[in-house]
């Protein structure tokens, strides 16, 4: 490596130094004026003063000039990697505006009961908002056998099979969408552009992501809130354990709750330890299997009084102000729907 | 596991870069992963070096920075440094913290050469 600017000596290029730094010479005649030793010099590797015709060597990101090599040049992209998925989803987000649906992401752990909770959602929605359509995208590595067991509650689903692919990410759902009757139907049955909200409220999308607690929290699909779903069978630490999940979805479902009996699951301490992820995450006790929970759950989906609300700006300091001001009513809402309740669950 | 994806998404950005910009390979790349970025550093690094050979990334030295996330902390009604999402305010103990920085991941710059 070079000891004066640091890049590494190309090893392949045979006998001819790959460096030529200023150094005196002991000829006999001496310089008097500075000149570069070496090589001929490409003509990216200097620039020309326009001005005075000066010639400026080492203008490269290294401000050293190195014969035999290009210049390295420095190329500044400040470039969010999630930036191409976070602009599909946020065109997902825009059809599932114009479409007038609700879309939500039901993230956590295999084994936690998100597939038997959307069959009971499913069949407690018909009876209690027929007029709501239901559809589900289903993620998982391999097999259909989710997808089987929602389309015979007689909802539309599709099933995404990810492969190796240890999440969803925005273009699935993209291309998920575009086949499900939900979306067909809305550009049938719409005006004009096709694009209009239904009458009776939002129509309703599920994605059940792939089972796991981590790789999903970082993926936006486009959704309108992140639904991270715990079976008390799964300890309550959980959230502390997987933080950027519980830390990601506005809604924390706690499932299987008539195995509570029979567990040393503490229901608080798992809330408590949620908010020490999530201060603002709210919180809903369900079991799939008994029914106990599920008008909650739907009140929930079908009336989500923040559902309008803008996601929380996030990364940016001049966001800050902004945030807070954000923060202090989404809590007066919270405690105010707190006090509503008269005996906390 | 998803720290694959995260290369490949990468990569796509150096790759987009190199068709708009023109250059052939690159000689160091400088990414930054917040604290709070959901990004093990070491499976990303494993992963990028795993895409690299066949891409103008061979080669390449990968820098990865790893600043401090930045919370808004209610209690102190003041922003704080804070370093995972279970670490309580650093002044106050609090645990009513809103992350407002630190949860990006993002490609910084490239030094690279035209030939």
């Amino acid at each position: 490596m070079c000891v004066v600017c640091g890049c590494a000596a190309p090893t392949a290029t045979g006998a001819t130094p790959a460096h030529d730094h200023d150094h005196d010479h002991d000829h006999a005649h001496g310089h008097d004026h500075g000149h570069s030793h070496g090589h001929a010099h490409g003509p990216a590797e200097v620039a020309v003063d326009a001005r005075t015709g000066d010639l400026h060597y080492g203008a490269g990101s290294a401000r050293v000039s190195v014969p035999g090599m290009s210049p390295a040049r420095a190329i500044k992209l400040e470039a969010d990697v999630l930036g191409e998925n976070n602009r599909l989803a946020a065109l997902n987000r825009a059809h599932f505006q114009g479409h007038g649906i609700a879309a939500y992401n039901l993230v956590s752990s295999p084994g936690s009961g998100k597939t038997t909770l959307l069959c009971a959602t499913i069949t407690a929605m018909k009876a209690r908002a027929p007029g709501r359509a239901v559809a589900v995208i289903e993620g998982d590595q391999q097999t259909s056998h989710d997808a089987d067991r929602i389309r015979a509650t007689g909802a539309p689903a599709i099933q995404v099979n990810t492969g190796k692919g240890c999440h969803l990410d925005a273009q699935m759902v993209a291309d998920a969408f575009g086949r499900l009757p939900l979306h067909g139907h809305a550009h049938a049955s719409g005006p004009v552009d096709g694009h209009a909200p239904g009458g009776q409220g939002a129509d309703i999308l599920f994605i059940e992501n792939v089972g796991n607690l981590v790789c999903p929290a970082m993926w936006d699909l486009g959704e309108r809130a992140k639904v991270a779903i715990l079976s008390v069978t799964e300890g309550e630490d959980k959230p502390l354990k997987y933080p950027d999940m519980f830390a990601a979805a506005r809604l924390m479902v706690i499932n299987k709750i008539d195995l509570l009996p029979h567990l040393d699951f503490d229901v608080p301490q798992c809330i408590a330890y949620a908010r020490r992820v999530n201060p603002g995450i709210e919180v809903l006790l369900v079991s799939a299997r008994s029914g106990a929970g599920l008008d909650a759950w739907l009140d929930w989906l079908l009336d989500d009084p923040s559902a309008s609300a803008a996601p929380l700006p996030v990364g940016t300091a001049a966001s800050a102000t902004h945030t807070e001001r954000q923060l202090r009513q989404r809590i007066a809402e919270l405690e105010a729907r707190l006090a509503a309740l008269s005996p906390a669950p | 596991m998803h720290e694959m994806s995260l290369a490949g998404g990468i990569l796509r950005v150096v790759e987009d870069a190199a068709a708009r910009e023109h250059f052939a390979r690159v000689q160091r790349l400088t990414l930054e992963a917040g604290a709070l970025a959901g990004v093990e550093v070491r499976a990303l690094r494993f992963a990028l070096e795993a895409l690299a050979p066949g891409t103008c990334l061979a080669g390449a030295e990968i820098v990865i920075e790893q600043p401090a996330a930045q919370a808004w902390c209610l209690p102190c009604g003041a922003s704080v440094p804070i370093h995972s999402r279970t670490e309580p305010c650093p002044v106050c103990g609090s645990h009513q913290l809103q992350p407002t920085g630190g949860t990006d991941l993002r490609v910084l710059d490239l030094v690279v050469h035209d030939d």
